[in-house]
This record gives C-alpha cells, sequence and structure tokens, in this order.
C-alpha cells in the first residue's frame, strides 16, 4: 500500500492492540507497544523491525479479518518493515530493488553473467577446463587479486551501505536521544539474535509455517546463521594461512578451513533448503505475500552459493574446477552485491531494533 | 450409524474440557460447534485468565492464594453463590486446573505489566483465550475426538428425561444424531436482543454484546421447554461501561473503558448520576455498565482533562477533544448550558486537590454535591478536555440451569434428567447470581466441564 496509508493502517492497528494487550507476553513488539500511546513512522519501523514475523500474535487474535476490526500485525508490520529496508537504503534506485524483484533478479543475475563472461574472456578455455592441483591451483584459474580486490570492494560497500542505513534507522526510530546502550543490553540484544529467541511464539514455537506451534523454523534458520558464520570463520582461517602462514589453497580435507567450509556449507543448503520449503507451506493469511520474492530471492542465492562452494570441493582436483571456481566467484559476487539490497539486511537492522528494545526495556524498568 | 458416546454442544472452554474428559474414558465423543471455524470457541475467545486457588507460588503465580481466600472473594462480590456446595467444589477443584489444562496443551505466561494487579490469584494464558482454544481444538483432535462446526442443535431430543439424541442443522442439512448421552456447554443468551427486550424493553436495543453472537441462548430455551429448572435472575446480566462506538457484537476487550475514576460521568442531559470516586478497581469497573443501562437512552460520557488522560489504558477509539466545555459540548451533541453548569458545580466542589494517587481510595472528595464524587476529586480544569461516549456492554448473562453435583441438569421437580449434563455459563448461575469475580468463569467452565464430561461419558458407558 501507498507510504501514507501504510503509517495510518499500521497505526490504526497498533492503538487497537495496545487497548487489548493479550499478546503482550508473546514477544516483545506488544511489550514495546504498552510504553507507547501513538504509533508514528519510527514507531513504526522500530515495531516493524523487532517483529520476526513469528505470527503467535495472528493466530491469537480475536480481531483477525473476516472480524470489521481487521487486525493482522504480522502482515501489516511486514509491510512496514520492507519500507524501512527501502527507505533506509542508498542509493535510492538500487533501494527500489526491496519492492520491485525484477531489479534484485536483474543485479544478482547480471552480476552472475558479468562474472562469468569476464571469466570466460579473460581467462580462456585453455586454462579454464584443463586440471589444476596443488598449492595455488585455484590463482591458476583467477589470479589473486582478481579474486580479492572486487570480493573486498563489494564487501565493504555493502556495510558502508549497512552502516548508514543502521545510522539513519538507529535516529528514525529513536523517541528519546538521551538514552545510552549499556553492556547490558547490548549482550541481551546480542543473545536474544544469536539465540533466535523471539522465533518461540513466546514459549511453545513459532506458529510457522501453519498455526500449529513448531521449531522446524528457528532450526533451519539456525543452520542458516551458524552456517553462515561457519564459511566467514573458513574464509578468516583461509587468510591466517595464506598470508601469515604462507600456505597456498586449495587446503586438504581434514585442514581448518576446509572443515569449516564444508560444514557451513552443509549448513547453508540444509537451512536454506528448509526454509524455503516452509515458506512454501506457509500461511498465506498472515503474510505479506510481496516480500515473499524478496525472501526467496536471498534464500536461492545463499543456497546456491553454498552448493556452488561444495561441488568446487568436491570436483576440486577434476578439470571441472576451473569452471566452478568461476561460477562459485559469480555467486558470492551475486550474494555480496545484492547484500544490501535484500533480505540480508534483517540481520542488522532486526539486531538494531533488539538493542533499542533492551535499552527501553532498562530504562522503563528503571524508571 | 452406531450412537455415539457423548455428544458436546458447545464448543468453548466448558465444552472442549467436557470433550476431553469424556474422551479419556469413552472412544466416540463428538462436540457440535454452532459457530464457523474462524468463531469457534464462544466467549472463551475474549478470555484471558483463569482463577485458581495454590498452596504456594509459582513460575506463573506471584504468591499463594488459599481456598478460603477464593471463596471469600466470591462472596465479596457476588454476595455469596446460590449454591454453596458446588461453588466450593468449583474452588476445591480449580487448584488442580493449570496442571490439567497444560495437559491439554495450554501454555502460560508470567504476570506482566498488563497482568500484574491480578498475578496472584488468576493465571494467565499465552497469548490469551482464542490462543488456548487453539491448543486446545488440536488436541481434541489428536485424541479422535469428533469435530463440527457449524452445527446448529435445533432440538434436543428427551423423551422422559432421557436424552435420545440431537436434531442437527448444518448448513441447511438437517439430520438427527443419537448419543447415550449429552452435554451442554452452549454459554448465555445475551446475544439474543428479542430475549433481552423481553425483560429490558427497547432499552436492549443501545446494549452491546461484548462477546460472541452466537450465544443466542437456543439450548438453553430448548431445555427450559422440556421442564428443566431455571437458576438465576432472568433479567440479570454482567456488564461494564464500553466505548458507545463499539460493535453491536463480538468488540471483546478493546472496547472497555476504564477511565470513570478519572474524571466524572454525565448522561444526556449532561447530568452527574452516581458517585464516580465510589469503590476500588473490581467493582467499580463492574457497575458501570449496569448504572448507564439505567440511564435515559442508554448514554453517558467520561469527562477528564489533559491531566488524567493519560492515566488509564489508552481507548481504542479517539477521544472528543475542545478546550472549552460548551466546545465539547457541542461535540457530543449534549446542551452546552447544562454541561458547562455540572462540570463547574463539580469543580468549585473539589478541594482543588490534584494529587493523583489511584491505586487505593485516597478520601479526596467533594464537598457539597449530590452525587458526591467521594474519591479521586481532582478537578477538570486544564484543557484540552475531552470525552469518551459509554454503553452497557454485556458480558454475560446469569439465568441458567439448574444442575446437581454430578453436573446433571435438574427438572422443576427437582430430579435430574437421566443423562443431560450442563456446564459453563448455561449453570453459572448455580454459583454467580450478580457481580463477578475476574477469571471465574473459565474456572465454572473447566471444572464443571470436566466433571459433565466424566459424569457423562461414566453414565454412557454403564
Amino acid at each position: 500500500m501507498p507510504e501514507l496509508n501504510l503509517f495510518e493502517e499500521a497505526n490504526r492497528q497498533l492503538v487497537i492492540c495496545n487497548a487489548c494487550r493479550y499478546c503482550e507476553g508473546l514477544c516483545p513488539v506488544f511489550r514495546a507497544i504498552e510504553t507507547r500511546r501513538d504509533f508514528e513512522k519510527g514507531d513504526v519501523f522500530y515495531l516493524a523491525n523487532l517483529c520476526h514475523d513469528c505470527r503467535a500474535c495472528y493466530y491469537a487474535c480475536m480481531f483477525t479479518p473476516p472480524h470489521e476490526f481487521a487486525i493482522n500485525i504480522p502482515q501489516v508490520l511486514s509491510e512496514a518493515r520492507v519500507e524501512s529496508y527501502r527507505q533506509w537504503s542508498w542509493p535510492g534506485f538500487l533501494g527500489r530493488a526491496f519492492k520491485q524483484q525484477g531489479i534484485a533478479l536483474s543485479l544478482a543475475g547480471g552480476v552472475i553473467l558479468l562474472v562469468v563472461v569476464l571469466g570466460l574472456a579473460l581467462i580462456g578455455p585453455p586454462r579454464l577446463f584443463v586440471m589444476h592441483t596443488g598449492p595455488g591451483a585455484f590463482y591458476a584459474v583467477v589470479p589473486y587479486l582478481a579474486m580479492v580486490i572486487p570480493a573486498v570492494a563489494l564487501f565493504f560497500y555493502g556495510l558502508a551501505v549497512w552502516f548508514r542505513g543502521t545510522v539513519r534507522g538507529w535516529s528514525e526510530t529513536d523517541g528519546k536521544p538521551d538514552r545510552k546502550i549499556s553492556g547490558k543490553a547490548l549482550a541481551e540484544a546480542i543473545g536474544a539474535a544469536l539465540g533466535l529467541r523471539y522465533l518461540k511464539g513466546g514459549g511453545p514455537g513459532c506458529t510457522y509455517p501453519q498455526q500449529r506451534p513448531s521449531s522446524s523454523r528457528r532450526i533451519y534458520h539456525s543452520f542458516v546463521f551458524w552456517g553462515f558464520l561457519s564459511d566467514f570463520v573458513s574464509t578468516t582461517l583461509a587468510f591466517i594461512y595464506q598470508d601469515l602462514l604462507h600456505e597456498l589453497p586449495p587446503y586438504p580435507v581434514a585442514s581448518a578451513p576446509v572443515v569449516f567450509g564444508a560444514l557451513g556449507g552443509v549448513m547453508l543448503i540444509v537451512g536454506t533448503a528448509g526454509l524455503i520449503g516452509l515458506k512454501i507451506q506457509s500461511d498465506r493469511a498472515p503474510a505479506n505475500t510481496r516480500a515473499y520474492g524478496m525472501d526467496y530471492t536471498f534464500l536461492i542465492t545463499l543456497g546456491l552459493t553454498a552448493l556452488s562452494g561444495i561441488l568446487l570441493l568436491i570436483f576440486r582436483s577434476t578439470s571441472a574446477m576451473g569452471s566452478l571456481l568461476v561460477l562459485h566467484l559469480a555467486m558470492i559476487a551475486a550474494l555480496f552485491a545484492t547484500a544490501p539490497y535484500g533480505k540480508f539486511v534483517h540481520a542488522i537492522y532486526r539486531s538494531m531494533a533488539l538493542v533499542r528494545y533492551y535499552v527501553e526495556h532498562e530504562h522503563s524498568a528503571k524508571g | 450409524m452406531d450412537p455415539f458416546d457423548v455428544i458436546v454442544v458447545g464448543g468453548g472452554n466448558a465444552a472442549i474440557s467436557a470433550a476431553f474428559a469424556a474422551r479419556h474414558i469413552v472412544p466416540r465423543v463428538l462436540v457440535l460447534e454452532r459457530a464457523p471455524e474462524h468463531m469457534r470457541g464462544g466467549n472463551s475467545r475474549h478470555t484471558r485468565n483463569v482463577r485458581c486457588a495454590h498452596a504456594s507460588a509459582d513460575q506463573f503465580f506471584s504468591a499463594p492464594y488459599s481456598e478460603e481466600e477464593l471463596f471469600e472473594d466470591l462472596v465479596s462480590v457476588t454476595g455469596g453463590p446460590a449454591n454453596v456446595d458446588l461453588a466450593k467444589f468449583a474452588i476445591r477443584q480449580s487448584s488442580m486446573l493449570p496442571r490439567w489444562m497444560s495437559q491439554h496443551g495450554a501454555s502460560w505466561q508470567q504476570p506482566l505489566a498488563g497482568t500484574l494487579s491480578l498475578g496472584r490469584t488468576n493465571r494467565f494464558f499465552l497469548g490469551g483465550g482464542k490462543a488456548l482454544l487453539n491448543a486446545y481444538y488440536r488436541t481434541a483432535e489428536s485424541m479422535g475426538i469428533g469435530l463440527r462446526y457449524d452445527a446448529f442443535v435445533e432440538d434436543l431430543l428427551i423423551e422422559n428425561d432421557k436424552f435420545e439424541g440431537v436434531a442437527l442443522k448444518t448448513n441447511g442439512a438437517r439430520e438427527v444424531i443419537r448419543a447415550r448421552a449429552v452435554v451442554i456447554a452452549t454459554g448465555g443468551y445475551e446475544a439474543n436482543v428479542e430475549w433481552l427486550k423481553r425483560h429490558w424493553g427497547a432499552a436492549a436495543d443501545n446494549f452491546i454484546i461484548r462477546g460472541t453472537p452466537y450465544n443466542d441462548g437456543a439450548m438453553l430455551a430448548n431445555l427450559l421447554s422440556k421442564n428443566a429448572k431455571a437458576m438465576g435472575d432472568p433479567k440479570g446480566f454482567h456488564a461494564v461501561a464500553v466505548d458507545a462506538r463499539s460493535p453491536k457484537f463480538d468488540g471483546g476487550i478493546v472496547t472497555r473503558l476504564d477511565a470513570v475514576p478519572f474524571g466524572i460521568v454525565v448522561n444526556k442531559f449532561g447530568r452527574r448520576f452516581y458517585d464516580e470516586g465510589e469503590a476500588i478497581w473490581p467493582k467499580r469497573y463492574a457497575i458501570w455498565g449496569g448504572l448507564i443501562a439505567g440511564q435515559p437512552d442508554q448514554i453517558a460520557y467520561v469527562v477528564v482533562d489533559s491531566k488524567t488522560i493519560g492515566c488509564f489504558l489508552p481507548p481504542m477509539f479517539k477521544p472528543y477533544q475542545s478546550d472549552t466545555f460548551p466546545g465539547l459540548a457541542a461535540a457530543l451533541n449534549l446542551d452546552p448550558g447544562a454541561f458547562t453548569a455540572t462540570l463547574s458545580e463539580y469543580n468549585r466542589a473539589t478541594s482543588g486537590k490534584i494529587e493523583q494517587r489511584l491505586e487505593t481510595p485516597d478520601g479526596n472528595g467533594t464537598q457539597g454535591i449530590s452525587p458526591p464524587k467521594s474519591n479521586w476529586a481532582i478537578p477538570i480544569d486544564r484543557p484540552p478536555f475531552y470525552a469518551l461516549p459509554l454503553r452497557p456492554g454485556i458480558t454475560f448473562t446469569y439465568m441458567g440451569v439448574a444442575v446437581d453435583e454430578t453436573g446433571r441438569v435438574l427438572t422443576q421437580s427437582g430430579a435430574p434428567f437421566k443423562n443431560v449434563y450442563a456446564a459453563g455459563e448455561i449453570m453459572s448461575g448455580n454459583i454467580l447470581t450478580k457481580g463477578y469475580l475476574a477469571g471465574f468463569g473459565m474456572t465454572i467452565g473447566a471444572v464443571f466441564g470436566e466433571l459433565a464430561g466424566r459424569m457423562a461419558a461414566t453414565n454412557a458407558r454403564a
């Protein structure tokens, strides 16, 4: 819906929630509602990012459609969340990718195509389709700097866009700027984010994909998160091996970078496939189905990146290594390039909202 | 088709509790819920907690609450139960409810800001009554209890005080379903405006029904027509003050207004009619529905100012607002002269003290006006001024059928029907005659649902 109507509608629903309060045991969104009376754009954006879309409140609510109050908090907050992603993004024309999956898909597809075409053109079939083994085998196909410079550039570009968005988001959602972030609040927020504390539907489990509480989403999401972290650790270890220990990849199967990398890759594949499967089965009634494209794009990009990495590991001592390496690098480039313009940002903004929540919570507990 | 062992008519807390208890004993149990699936559960959908006695605090109760204390609380708000033995039975059984309900799927929440005042005496359902019912229906399905929605029982087939079956109408299709025993747990008749009109006349058109539109008392009327003995005042209902702009039915919790002690209440003539500072919370909350029902056109307006607008739970509907009394009167369509005179007179009668100590009666009353405001008499003098329109919001009706100590419905002769049981609001008149104790309706529903289901199943097996 148009931006203005979105905030009016969110405010309408949140005022009714505030008069009810039955959901306060389910998650922090409702406890944060109780400390407010009116819900302006910043409040809506804050609550939207605090919401984990577990949907327990939808099934608990007596006032969901067809009731004339037409309460659907997971849906309206999802719409507001996507709008906050867009507004906090930069530059504006790429931020539209949150609303128009064509842009996100073109960006991902364009990057993949670019890397593959460049790979074919610059490396050439003689080098690409023959077997390379031994230390430095990967760099025999793609030179080290050709790998590192674009990767580092994309990584820091993404970080910069996120940082900008976080600063903007923090100030827009801040009703009381005098509040300092205490170590305790930060620790609570990190604990909540890492443990996915609020994907439990208040205790019995997330009401996802359907009304029956279930831990499946939390488990798959944990696979994705810890798998991603494991791959991040693998990359860092590879950097240490290469630049500090002066050992060139590929590393042996039993080496730490390969173990972390393979483990992370498998976890990512299982996790993303599981989340895609759950999303396909998910109840559309509490959903903002317009955001599904964004979710699928991210999950598929992430899953395929992991899959290409695992395939590269399996076939690295065959003549397929060169093409698989280019493909894997293309997937990583696509993942990084779309990271500031896709579902990846939820990790940043949800964490930010959790910090905000625990700061507020501490404040209200004191005062 | 073989007869069912037990048919349960209804779909709320009492009905599903009865079905659970019956299914533990007999295999063929059928629940007939009149509402469509999304409206299942009657007024239990709108509940939030259950009152239980308990010997010690736990994760969800902040402190002990003895059976004696619960009984005293019941007596103090209701003036004494109609049937003391049944009331004591409910209280004794209440202590087993947390465990029994958990075993059947209930999840709980710890007392938080919105629930603290009842955190010692009442146990809160995580997500409220609808979430509880969702869990209950899932459990019922997994236990193999038959469930039918949109299932309207047109008639109970009863011969020589023995139940034979129900005449059922589902989406226009009629059939007879036989069973060896029946539990009626269909709530009150508060949603039947024609029935209310028999006792209240045209005023009933101005009542707002807070709960499900399906509680029209069809089963109660059917039982009474078959010589069941009535219990409770047929005119009696429990009502609170709700926003006059609420929907006619099913507005639930969000329409209630708890602003009365923070200001004054005037009727359609702009005049005060009752002491707004009379009593402390639970009682005060419960009397205003009835008071407004007694006013012309069943409408009233609570007026506060900018000092107190933030003191009560934020209302769902926007208050009317003006910087002057005549301006506010105009917004409310009241006579500005009378309205302004009432407010000025009230303000002159206050001591001018604006201190707000609202936890307990503060003794800060008015001087020389009638009716007085005996506590929290804070002047209404700081604009903008706010007003909210009030109507009686009916929660439930008291009259039901008499039951014996096994939950069996009694006939007018005092002898029970052979195999007809009742549970929940339809028999709560055996205990509640007036007033209300928060969360005790769910206690009655669960305790007598369990009892009726168990006894009906035992009867069916015999």
